[in-house]
């Protein structure tokens, strides 16, 4: 029988971007990212439902892209810019993928859906105008159990006209 | 808190063009909380000072524990507690009859998972080393892994009750003379089928955190579908009055039956709260989900059929063999549920019904999604199927000619309400251009149909007594607000959204209006729990109820300050007016202060109890529901002949829902009905393998984990075309009936059909993988019977059943060689009686 002894002390320190705010936190070294946001910055809009890397619950965007924070160790993130499900908004407002989630039925128990808006936000970042068939692909990694998928393939095409529509009003 | 008699009004007539509310696509009223990250569920929770609780979980799947040594474990630094069966000996399960559960195993671990001791520490990780320093020495017993090893292996007995060594419970009922309904066939089928087990694998991993109160009582916050019968046995086994118990239902992450048990670890960190006077959470990994378990129970089935010419039945015997896994869990309410729904759909007039429950070596099954009902649909439809195309009638006309209608009785006496199957068939076979594709597509295409019953609520409480299954409370603020309390639990189905969306509509006030405390023990009146597709017309109702009282307090008092009569006002658009002159009116906020000053504090309360059943033989306690909803679907599948790929492209839908409260959420219930049906038809199975003879031989899970457990992600669901038949049912707030579970039942057989048209084979058993369609189109090819299937089912002793005739043979409901049952319809208020026993 091998006891492994593992610090719990908060030895480590990493400065980085979280949702557009500079962020110092000190952590058990083995700390995943998704622990040390949900345990030692308090942001639990991020969920787990594994944490094995395999129900793509934990997605968050580490430099816009989709990552997934369980499999992560927080010491990577030194440096770089994280968004989670708490900066999707902006000024009090919600993204449009939050409404149009909200209004379409898009979110069911709601566990799966902060990771897979932000997911969904950054297909839209890469690719403005998706087909179905791309935002099924980009989904694929975020298992949903309530849903069957259909309402979200259509809060995230409501939303992609949301923003095609601000962005013409805009300019 | 005044209250009034009820308004004559019957809510569900309620005009539709008059509803502003009901029946319009809306955002549910806990969607921003979703779509922000806010919601909270049990994990997010924590509290100062809170420690952290792990279990230790037997590695073995059937063992004696002959001792434990906690001692290393304790001395390790930063456990603060470590528990075992000794600290929680007192036994208890969701059933009356099946209290064969221990929080931690005393002495004997049943499947692996089974939890023996707890450690609670300061840091997860601390609690977690510790597990390692406990030892527990084992005596190992023979392993039973599956129901026919179960009636061979009489002992070891894996529970010392039950009806006779590893047999749980055995029923046997017969509705009319079966012998001689054969006897009037022209021709009987009869069928095989196997569906395997499967689990729930709600995205949210169960988590629980207890805390000792300031004052010495007990809160807990936990994922649980059912925190009426959590309180129940906390009570219990803490040996706490319950009155000193508090249980927080938080929203679950996905539930599916799965969070409907009372868990171990929940008792456990109760019992730590207590013990250490500080917060302790437990949340499982992934793996531990799969030992909770409580899902599909594997099902081994016999459908023996006798039909006319026509496809009339005039008879059927259905045995259905079920693995239970290591505890009762609901299970004695699943063994009868294998054999309730069938004469629910189609009018079956003689009908014998056997079904045996076995303990296994494996997690505990119980209630999925459809909660043993399941199986035997599966079953049924494949064979009308087979039943159709030997009487050269085609599957749909067959079912249209033989579906049950409204208001029915069956031979098993379930009450039917509205009945809108025949409706919902004609819809798919429309909408699907049935009639232009079955038997018509090219080979490798194919569509198949098949359809369903399911209850709208269990019309039987778990513990028998007269109180209402569920109750609401509505209090009224001078803001013109209104606060809603009730232990409905939101479990993602959206009841939040129902309770709010009728009480709305019946005050004229917008959904966001009124503010929810759901599932609380403390807050809010009993609700049962969310199962059995109850909530919407046991808390609707209630809702209703206490609504409509409110309404009729207002009215008094506006009708006396505006001069008109009280039946003259209408509630809309958060005003209160004279509906022949709308412009002479009151805010809603002024007709509430009215009222207060006119009666005193605004208070109401609403309650629903089920009608009584007309079932009175022992077991009929389990499928009476008020009203049941029906689904049709025909789904089409391509399948590669020479490789048994199979996919499902499209599929089309109807379900008869009475009236949609908010189509948007009905249509969510539906698809994700559809999606997990397709993952049970194609790939999804809790099954298990024995570990080499040279290693321990034990039985261990197979598949514990997201990974291996495959179920359908965003690239397997196919194009669904959905449709809801709407005849508002007059047991349903406003005419609403259940749509969480019926849906999902015809996927399975219509994947099952469609695979037969598509290239001739018949898969008789669930999951359908390109495995089983390779081997029956060998079997094809080489000219046997083109089929994958069980080859047999079993020798059971089946006790003498209990004989019950029809309404249509003079019955009344009881059994003719039992002891009439219509005094135990009216249970003794102060003893609670035992449902099935």
């Amino acid at each position: 029988m091998v006891t492994i002894s593992l610090t719990s002390q908060k030895s480590a320190q990493i400065r980085f971007t979280l949702n557009g705010e500079q962020t110092d936190v000190s952590f058990a070294p083995y700390k995943t990212l998704l622990e040390v946001l949900r345990e030692d910055l308090n942001h639990t809009g991020t969920k787990h439902g594994c944490e094995l890397g395999e129900c793509g619950a934990c997605a968050v965007l580490l430099e816009g892209k989709p990552v997934l924070s369980c499999l992560l160790l927080a010491l990577e993130c030194n440096g770089k810019e994280i968004l989670t499900v708490e900066g999707l908004g902006a000024n009090g407002a919600l993204h449009p993928l939050q409404e149009a989630f909200a209004d379409l039925g898009a979110a069911q128990c709601g566990y799966c859906t902060p990771a897979i808006l932000v997911t969904a936000k950054a297909l839209l970042d890469q690719n403005p105008h998706p087909t179905r068939d791309q935002i099924r692909e980009a989904l694929s990694g975020n298992l949903c159990r309530c849903t069957g998928y259909l309402q979200i393939f259509e809060a995230v095409e409501a939303a992609v006209l949301e923003i095609a529509g601000q962005d013409n009003a805009a300019s | 808190m005044p209250q009034q008699k009820d308004p004559p009004e019957k809510q569900s007539n309620r005009n539709d063009g008059e509803l502003r509310v009901i029946g319009h696509p809306r955002r549910r009223v806990d969607a921003r909380a979703k779509v922000t990250g806010q919601t909270r569920f049990a994990d997010d929770i924590s509290l100062p000072r809170m420690v952290h609780c792990k279990l230790l979980r037997s590695p073995h799947p059937h063992a004696r524990i002959r001792s434990i040594d906690i001692s290393r474990a304790a001395a390790h630094p930063g456990v603060y507690l470590v528990l075992t069966g000794k600290d929680l000996p007192i036994e208890y399960g969701i059933l009356p009859v099946s209290q064969d559960e221990q929080a931690l195993c005393l002495d004997h671990v049943r499947h692996v998972g089974d939890p023996v001791a707890a450690v609670i520490a300061r840091e997860e990780l601390i609690a977690f080393e510790a597990l390692d320093l406990i030892k527990v020495d084992y005596e190992l017993l023979t392993t039973i892994s599956d129901p026919e090893e179960a009636l061979a292996t009489p002992v070891p007995r894996i529970h010392e009750y039950g009806d006779e060594g590893n047999i749980h419970k055995r029923v046997a009922l017969e509705f009319g003379n079966v012998d001689q309904g054969f006897a009037e066939a022209d021709e009987i089928f009869e069928d095989t089928f196997f569906y395997q087990g499967s689990t729930h694998l709600p995205i949210e991993q169960h988590a629980s955190v207890a805390t000792k109160d300031p004052d010495g009582k007990l809160t807990i916050w936990t994922s649980t579908q059912t925190p009426h019968y959590l309180h129940r046995a906390l009570a219990k086994v803490l040996q706490m009055s319950a009155a000193h118990i508090r249980v927080i239902a938080t929203p679950n992450g996905g539930g599916f039956g799965g969070k409907s048990d009372p868990f171990n670890h929940e008792i456990v960190v109760a019992k730590a709260a207590l013990l250490l006077d500080r917060p302790v959470k437990i949340c499982l990994t992934r793996e531990e989900v799969f030992y909770c378990h409580r899902g599909r129970h594997p099902v081994l089935m016999n459908f023996k059929t006798g039909v006319k010419k026509d496809g009339t039945i005039t008879a059927m015997h259905l045995q259905t063999l079920i693995d239970g896994g290591a505890y009762g869990s609901y299970g004695v309410a699943s063994t009868f549920y294998t054999g309730a729904l069938q004469t629910t759909t189609y009018h079956v007039p003689r009908y014998r019904f056997q079904g045996c429950r076995t303990f296994t070596n494996k997690p505990p099954c119980g209630p999925k999604r459809g909660h043993g009902t399941v199986q035997p649909r599966f079953g049924q439809e494949v064979q009308l199927d087979k039943i159709a195309e030997k009487l050269q009638i085609d599957p749909a006309d067959l079912r249209l000619r033989i579906a049950e209608s409204s208001n029915a009785v069956t031979a098993n006496f379930f009450r039917l309400s509205t009945v809108n199957l025949s409706e919902c068939i004609r819809r798919v076979v429309k909408s699907s251009g049935w009639r232009e594709n079955f038997r018509k597509l090219p080979e490798g295409s194919g569509v198949g149909l098949a359809c369903s019953a399911y209850l709208t609520g269990a019309g039987l409480p778990i513990y028998w007594n007269k109180m209402p299954h569920s109750g609401v409370q509505l209090k009224f603020d001078r803001g013109g607000g209104i606060t809603l309390f009730c232990g409905a639990t939101e479990i993602g189905q959206g009841s939040d959204d129902v309770l709010a969306s009728i009480v709305a509509e019946v005050l004229g006030l917008d959904t966001f209006d009124i503010r929810l405390y759901t599932g609380d023990t403390d807050l809010g009146p009993v609700d049962l729990g969310s199962y059995s597709s109850r909530v919407t017309i046991m808390a609707g109702n209630a809702a209703l109820q206490a609504a409509d009282r409110a309404k009729a307090l207002l009215a008094e008092a506006v009708a006396e300050r505006l001069a008109v009569p009280a039946d003259r006002l209408r509630f809309a658009g958060k005003r209160v007016f004279d509906s022949a002159a709308p412009e002479n009116g009151l805010t809603f906020q002024e007709a509430v202060c009215l009222a207060e000053a006119r009666f005193g504090t605004i208070g109401t309360v609403g309650s629903y109890t089920p009608p009584k059943s007309l079932a009175l033989y022992k077991g009929g306690g389990v499928g009476p529901s008020p009203t049941y909803s029906y689904t049709a679907a025909v789904v089409e599948v391509a399948v590669n002949p020479v490789t048994g790929w199979i996919t499902v492209p499209k599929i089309w839908i109807a379900h008869d829902i009475g009236r949609a409260l908010n189509p948007t959420l009905v249509r969510g219930q539906i698809e994700g009905s559809v999606y997990m049906g397709l993952g049970e038809a194609l790939m999804e199975e809790q099954e298990f393998r024995r570990l080499p003879k040279k290693l321990s031989h034990a039985l261990v899970h197979k598949f514990p984990s997201i990974l291996e457990y495959k179920s359908p992600t965003s690239l397997d669901m196919p194009d669904l075309f959905t449709e809801l038949v709407e005849e508002p049912d007059p047991k349903g707030p406003f005419g609403a009936k259940e749509v969480g579970q019926g849906p999902l039942l015809p996927i399975m057989p219509a994947v099952a059909n469609a695979v037969y048209d598509a290239v001739g084979v018949r898969i008789d058993e669930v999951p359908i993988t390109p495995e089983k369609i390779m081997k029956a189109l060998t079997e094809k090819k080489a000219g046997r019977a083109p089929r994958f299937g069980p080859s047999h089912f079993p020798h059971v002793e089946w006790p003498e059943a209990l004989r019950v005739p029809p309404p249509w043979e003079g019955g009344d409901g009881n059994a003719i060689n039992d002891v009439p049952r219509r005094e135990k319809a009216k249970p003794h208020p102060q003893k609670e009686q035992v449902l099935s026993s």
